[in-house]
């Protein structure tokens, strides 16, 4: 009992990040239909930059900030140099640039910073906090705290601002929103900054506790991806339930059968929904406009 | 027309392989002659998956891992004959593509992309974990062929850079005249219809998710294909030849040397498998260079380089 | 008897009734066109019919088989054929290769004998290919046959994609608007070829906004409006209907500021 309790508690604390990283699929898929292959990037981005300039004698909050804030500038970037100019082509190119500047955001994160494992110190100590016989880290509570907070904001950000509406519109019909005087480009741009903003910050809160390396993203954007399947691609609440459901099965696999297969869930969710349930938990199938 | 194209493009490459080694400045280049033709062939698989059939994969590394391990394992502990386990990692790479491509071929297009980058890291995960069988991330040693001293044994005596430069060179240019087959036939047209409008090709009564599944099948036999060369040659094998790095290298030279084309499949796998050759500090700078190289064809030459080459060689003429 | 039968047909986008309850039915060699202002739903009623989307209410039967569910690429194998409004052409392929996947329903076979290239295949191919260039002479385009089809003019594509669409031998031929973007010369002779193909017993169901064109061939003529049908007939009971005149005629001064429907 205190062990499945120890279990859950881990699952729920990677479930989190990898419900940030389904929320930042979501964002730019339901902005753009670009399913971006670089998330996973942004979340080694916000961790590395930390260490980094931390190392260097910045203080931790301020690090931080600077890492949410560079990575939404890389995100900008990589829409503005990479997406726009390719804007219409066939989703395999997509494919494979977002692919190609995972790699080279990868290839310079090497050369940048280092081939390293590294690891700041958590927040608010490292004294695990017994609950019922199990135990979980402060930092745990960051992470969950973190993805939850998140969540509502992108919720009320989509539902309460008129910025937000504009993207949902978009993503609705991306003509339409350019005829009632939405700047769908301006919604693109925010799209990735967002995204790789909340991507960064996944990684500045659970760095202290996995660790960072220049070569994390491509698992998580697997994982993040298998989670934004499992709720419904395109659907934050689905995103959020997928990625905390996905971390409990991972942090159970790993408990009670093996923890060197626990990597493989991720792909065995996503096999397992394209045989069984395609649109996922909250997807809603649609016909197809030829 | 479309006849005459087939033979002559088998008719460059084969002149290539045959005449190159005139050039060489010593038995080494035999070595990287061989690698270029082995990458050749498994992006000459891809070509027929994201060339013809517009589909992609970013775990074909898995199925070349498939086919090396094949060669490492099998002759050991099933007792096949070294010669005939590239065969069964053939099979076991066909078979397997089979059932994962079923049920995600009929969604689109990203759920191939992530369910293959899945599939190549688990295939990656269990060569590197399963120590006893695999050696783990360390490797194992590959059986020779014994082809080689076949030959010793008929008078022809080859070094072992000699032997599986001609092997791997062979085999490509065999690859290469069954995808050219596959192209100006009633499958590869229907794979490239699909490509051009699913919605198209499904009227004419091309069986759209069923095409796609044999592109897919098709390209895991030849990456798998490419591993056991691999395998084989360098006598020695490790997890990377799974590792996602491997995969982004192949779709890589794919799209660097154009993806609809055979040859210029070719020339992508000869150009990204000289770099690290030419340049000794490349491999600092490997992910960096293939990422770049991906973007910049695709924003600036989607069609590759040796299509754009030749397109702008006929405007010239015209 | 009817060789299409449509029956109570009907879909929902989004809350809107964009097809409702439409029914009419093809016999052999008869030309009938769906006719009706842009948004009347002609061109997502020939999606069902071909199996492109899924109707939510109603049947469809070829040939006396329920086909209401039926994928596109089987409605193929029974003799169902179409062509598209808004073009769907293989564009990165030859002409020639363009009509060749039209035959791919005859000349397809083992992937063992496309693969090693075998005499099968190539007696299969040749086949195909003396057909292709056939049908490539009927609509003049047998010199264009080697070039890409992305290459080709607005008016020829159309031509290309009826030459696909033939190579099926089909049983009946969709026609989403074949005559939209052709000068006068094309469009007569795509008139004249929807006559020859009746004449040789295809049923033929037309989607066309050339009043005159429609007018002159139709054998029969369903009109649409906000999807549901407002009248049948033959040509001449049509035009003079009231309700048509209102919903339909009366928007035709409008035709040309609007090129799709």
């Amino acid at each position: 009992m205190d062990a499945l309790l120890q279990f859950i508690f881990s699952g729920v604390t990677v479930g989190a990040v990898y419900a940030l990283v389904a929320l930042g699929f979501t964002i730019i898929y339901n902005a753009s239909d670009v399913v971006n292959f670089a998330q996973g990037e942004f979340v080694m981005l916000g961790g590395m930059i930390t260490v980094f300039a931390f190392e260097a004698g910045m203080p931790l909050p301020l690090a931080a900030v600077l890492a949410v804030l560079a990575t939404a500038a890389i995100g900008v970037a990589l829409n503005k140099l990479a997406i726009e100019p390719a804007r219409g082509a066939p989703v395999v190119t997509l494919i494979i640039i977002t692919i190609g500047a995972s790699i080279l955001i990868r290839g310079a994160a090497q050369l940048v910073f280092d081939k390293q494992l590294h690891r700041f110190p958590a927040f608010s100590g490292d004294d695990p906090i017994r609950i019922l016989g199990a135990t979980i880290l402060p930092q745990s509570l960051w992470v969950i705290v973190g993805a939850l907070v998140v969540f509502v904001g992108l919720w009320l950000f989509f539902t309460r601002t008129l910025t937000g509406k504009a993207v949902l519109a978009t993503a609705n019909n991306r003509v339409a929103a350019q005829l009632v005087g939405i700047n769908t480009a301006w919604v693109m741009t925010l799209s990735f900054g967002l995204s790789a903003a909340i991507g960064a910050l996944a990684g500045v809160l659970v760095t202290p506790i996995t660790l960072v390396s220049y070569d994390v993203g491509v698992a998580l954007a697997l994982k993040g991806f298998a989670a934004a399947m499992l709720g419904g691609m395109g659907n934050p609440k689905g995103a959020l339930a997928g990625g905390l459901l996905l971390g409990l099965l991972e942090a159970l696999t790993a408990g009670y059968l093996s923890s060197q297969y626990k990597d493989a869930v991720a792909f065995i969710v996503i096999l397992g929904v394209l045989f069984a349930m395609p649109q996922g938990l909250f997807g809603k199938s649609a016909t197809e406009r030829v | 027309m479309t006849w005459r194209n087939k033979w002559l493009q088998l008719a460059i490459l084969a002149i290539a392989i045959a005449v190159l080694p005139l050039f060489f400045p010593s038995g080494y280049y035999y070595r990287v002659g061989a690698l270029i033709f082995v990458n050749a062939l498994a992006v000459v698989g891809l070509v027929i998956l994201i060339g013809y059939a517009g589909q992609i994969s970013l775990g074909h590394a898995g199925f070349a891992g498939i086919g090396a391990y094949a060669c490492a394992l099998a002759p050991e502990h099933l007792g096949l004959h070294p010669a005939l386990s590239p065969v069964l990692g053939a099979v076991v790479s066909g078979v397997l593509a089979l059932l994962i491509g079923r049920p995600i071929l009929r969604l689109k297009g990203y759920y191939l992309a992530v369910a293959t980058l899945g599939f190549g890291i688990l295939v990656s995960m269990v060569l590197t974990n399963e120590r006893a069988l695999t050696g783990g991330p360390d490797g194992m040693q590959v059986a020779d062929l014994g082809l080689r001293a076949v030959l010793r044994d008929l008078g022809w005596r080859l070094s072992g850079g000699e032997f599986w430069y001609g092997a791997s060179g062979i085999v490509l240019v065999l690859g290469a005249w069954i995808a050219l087959n596959l192209f100006d036939s009633p499958t590869g047209r229907a794979m490239r219809a699909l490509h051009g409008s699913e919605v198209a090709a499904a009227t004419v009564g091309v069986d759209v998710a069923r095409q796609k599944l044999r592109a897919f099948v098709i390209s895991a036999v030849y990456a798998s294909v490419a591993g056991s060369l691999l395998a084989l040659q360098n006598g020695y094998i490790t997890p990377d030849v799974a590792g996602f790095l491997h995969s982004v290298e192949m779709v890589t030279m794919a799209v660097l040397g154009g993806v609809g084309s055979v040859l210029g499949a070719t020339l992508g796998a000869a150009i990204l498998t000289l770099l690290p050759q030419v340049l000794t500090v490349f491999a600092e700078y490997e992910q960096l260079v293939l990422g770049a190289v991906m973007i910049l064809v695709m924003i600036f030459l989607p069609q590759g380089l040796l299509p754009s080459i030749a397109r702008r060689l006929r405007g010239r003429d015209e | 008897m009817s060789l299409l039968v449509v029956d109570g047909l009907g879909i929902t986008f989004g809350g809107l009734k964009a097809v409702d309850d439409v029914s009419f039915a093809v016999a052999p060699g008869e030309i009938v066109s769906v006719i009706g202002p842009n948004g009347a739903g002609k061109t997502t009623l020939f999606n069902m019919i071909s199996g492109i989307y899924r109707p939510g209410r109603g049947r469809v039967s070829l040939n006396g088989t329920d086909v209401t569910e039926t994928p596109p690429h089987k409605l193929a194998e029974m003799g169902l054929s179409r062509t598209f409004q808004n073009l769907q052409i293989f564009q990165d392929m030859t002409v020639l290769d363009n009509v060749l996947a039209g035959y791919h329903l005859t000349e397809r076979g083992s992937i063992w004998a496309d693969l090693l290239a075998l005499g099968s295949m190539r007696r299969r191919a040749d086949k195909a290919r003396e057909g292709a260039r056939g049908l490539l002479a009927r609509v003049r385009l047998d010199k264009a046959a080697e070039q890409m089809a992305g290459n080709l003019s607005y008016g020829a594509l159309k031509r290309l994609e009826i030459a696909r669409a033939l190579a099926l031998g089909p049983k009946i031929l969709l026609l989403d608007e074949p005559a939209a973007g052709c000068n006068a010369v094309e469009s007569e002779e795509i008139d004249r070829l929807i006559a020859e193909l009746a004449a040789a017993g295809i049923a033929i169901l037309l989607v066309e906004h050339d009043m005159k064109m429609v007018m002159r061939i139709s054998n029969h003529i369903v009109v649409l409006d906000h999807g549901e049908k407002i009248a049948e007939g033959d040509p001449a009971t049509v035009s003079r209907d009231p309700q048509v005149i209102a919903a339909y005629l009366g928007t035709e001064n409008a035709e040309g500021a609007h090129a799709d429907g």
